[in-house]
């Protein structure tokens, strides 16, 4: 089905069904029960799943096929978010000017940075992104926003005023980012069903199908000879170089597709919510989807949509979750035990999500270096017994990059 | 004039003069070896002739052209086609993958994004591909992963490589170092193959001196980084200065 083979299909349509019914699947228990908290089913959280996972996906083109490791990929967004806002205060709130505008300014940002930083390879290429990443920040945090030329508005982030230009922005169109004036990116209808809310947003559908278009060339770039090559990048240069290919264009391809991706993540996010801070661009941000890659599993097609998700779902549950909850979660051991509980789970959550993320990530690694992906194979595995798992292995050998 | 003729190549690094006034002529299809003793400039003289390395002085034509100050992707569209010391094939590939890449530079030359097509259904280069594996014995492979070969089967799928882009000249450096006898004699056997079957020139750099009276038809014999003599094979077998060379003086 559309150029894609069996395996590929199934795997597109689970895709498709699993972010058409994210609101169901993510909101398992009903609003009222104390375990609603772990529910992620609202649409800020499940904009930032889609989004998250486009810029996840884009970076994989990147790492997980040619292997050259960026650390600047922020950069990418935090351009395409500003170039989204401006686009907002420019013309108009409809979000398909802004998203386009997004795509391309981060798309020629990376051919600059790509084509100086693929000059060299391995960690040499890793701290040249970095560097840039960091110049990037701090040209949007402080430099290009004075007086005079304020292009970022710095630490307060660029927003859209009532002063601003807005060419084509009329009486008759709402406030707030719009698709051609038909619907707004914060329309919701709430579908309450015994005792659960189900959330069906429009910023999230959005977000939704165009991260599925995201997947789908993802798909069609990893079965490519295109792709073949850059596996090939992966493997050996040498052998590249002395087969008449020249490995720079192809890396520098895969550079700025990975870099467009990361765009269209950025102008997304300026479109759900109209604000773009230079501390997107933070090396944080950069690490975070590098993270998010190598959880789900580099290289694999499904992957960082999977880490993308697991990480923004800890980042938003588990940092919510503070003493009092965990109170209530150990009353009903004695006193004394419970304030033990409590004292030891403390560190894990609140602000300390990310030791709990740390530890996630470490048995990750060394336990599945194919990622979460890995994990459901095993998983797979087990239920099929071991005359499926042999032939499963076989299947793998002969298609290295799933 | 030869295929190749290289004409007063000097190299230096620092004090160590490398290649000294190499002037070598390569008949076109003909096996040519280059023999010599460790440290003789061998495989100063192949980086060179593939771009690795560019001569102080000098000049390196291939049909004619100079292929000096030129990238080893651009040498080897040329018509230039490596085998390397110890096989340079892509690990993380499948065995059918490796064989088609050669051919799709053939086909696309240095760089082509064919981002939106499936790698599957290239018929005629999968075709092409499988043709290749079933001349050397590999058919039975094609969907392994490429690193889990025998080493033998390694060095038989880089030589395919290379013969899939057609090179007019074939170069290789120490084919079958490291390998079991077994191996060796098929490797042997292998490029007498392709030599008689092909219009293909190949020189050869090798340190096994059975592999080299088995294929060759000239000899040039390198020492400290000279030319000591070029004959047939059954003239550099007896040849004084070879042994000298060899053996040391007092031989």
């Amino acid at each position: 089905m559309l150029g894609l083979n069996k395996q590929d299909t199934t795997l597109f349509l689970i895709v498709v069904a699993l972010t058409a019914l994210a609101p169901f699947i993510l909101n398992p228990f009903p609003t009222e029960s104390a375990m609603a908290q772990f529910n992620a089913g609202y649409p800020d959280l499940m904009q930032r799943f889609v989004i998250f996972g486009i810029f996840a996906i884009g970076f994989n083109i990147l790492f997980g096929l040619t292997g050259y490791l960026s650390f600047g990929h922020a950069a990418f967004l935090g351009v395409g978010s500003y170039a989204a806002v401006w686009m907002f205060k420019l013309f108009s709130y409809n979000v398909f000017p802004a998203i386009f505008l997004s795509v391309v300014i981060a798309g020629l940002f990376s051919l600059l940075i790509g084509y100086i930083s693929l000059r060299r390879s391995g960690i040499y290429f890793s701290i040249l992104t970095l560097a840039f990443a960091q110049m990037s920040f701090a040209l949007a945090y402080s430099v290009l926003s004075n007086p005079k030329f304020n292009l970022t508005n710095g630490e307060t982030g660029l927003q859209v005023y009532t002063d601003d230009l807005q060419m084509f922005h009329g009486d008759h169109l709402p406030d707030l980012p719009h698709i051609f004036g038909l619907l707004t990116m914060r329309d919701n209808f709430v579908l309450t069903v015994g005792g659960w809310d189900f959330n069906f947003n429009v910023g999230y559908y959005f977000c939704a199908l165009i991260m599925l278009l995201a997947f789908y060339f993802s798909v069609r770039i990893f079965r490519s000879p295109f792709g073949t090559m850059l596996r090939a990048v992966k493997s050996n240069q040498t052998r590249m170089y002395y087969t008449g290919l020249n490995a720079r264009p192809y890396t520098l391809a895969a550079f700025v597709i990975s870099g467009m991706y990361a765009g269209l993540a950025g102008g997304l996010m300026a479109a759900v919510d109209p604000l773009a801070g230079a501390e997107r661009m933070q090396w944080t941000a950069s690490g975070e989807v590098v993270l998010m890659t190598i959880l789900g599993g580099a290289g694999t097609l499904i992957g960082p949509i999977l880490g993308a998700g697991f990480i923004k779902y800890f980042e938003n549950i588990f940092s919510k979750i503070n003493d009092t909850v965990l109170h209530s979660w150990f009353s009903f051991l004695p006193d004394g035990m419970e304030d033990f509980m409590v004292a030891i789970v403390h560190p894990f959550i609140g602000k300390g999500w990310h030791l709990t993320l740390g530890l996630l990530f470490m048995m990750v690694v060394i336990f599945l270096p194919g990622g979460l992906v890995e994990g459901g194979q095993r998983i797979m595995r087990l239920f099929r017994g071991k005359k499926a798992a042999k032939e499963a292995d076989e299947a793998t050998q002969s298609t290295p990059a799933e | 004039m030869g295929i190749l003729e290289v004409k007063n190549v000097n190299k230096r690094f620092g004090g160590l003069q490398a290649l000294g006034d190499v002037n070598l002529s390569v008949a076109e299809n003909t096996v040519h070896a280059i023999i010599g003793p460790n440290g003789a400039g061998k495989s100063t003289l192949l980086n060179v002739l593939v771009g690795k390395l560019v001569p102080d002085t000098g000049s390196v034509l291939f049909d004619g052209q100079s292929v000096l100050g030129r990238k080893p992707y651009e040498i080897n569209q040329m018509g230039i086609s490596r085998v390397f010391q110890t096989p340079e094939i892509f690990g993380d590939l499948s065995v059918i993958e490796n064989m088609m890449i050669p051919i799709f530079a053939k086909r696309d030359g240095a760089f082509r994004m064919h981002a939106f097509e499936n790698a599957d259904n290239e018929k005629g280069i999968i075709e092409q591909a499988e043709q290749m594996l079933e001349s050397l014995n590999l058919a039975d492979q094609r969907n392994m992963h490429s690193a889990a070969m025998s080493r033998g089967n390694k060095r038989r799928l880089e030589i395919g490589m290379c013969l899939a882009q057609e090179p007019r000249l074939l170069l290789l450096d120490e084919p079958t170092a490291g390998m079991a006898r077994a191996d060796t004699n098929n490797t042997i056997d292998l490029l007498k193959q392709i030599s008689d079957e092909r219009d293909i020139t190949i020189a050869i750099i090798e340190h096994d001196m059975h592999v080299v009276f088995s294929l060759a038809e000239r000899i040039t014999v390198l020492a400290q980084g000279t030319p000591l003599v070029e004959d047939t094979p059954d003239n550099i077998k007896g040849h004084p200065k070879v042994r000298e060379a060899y053996l040391g003086e007092s031989a």
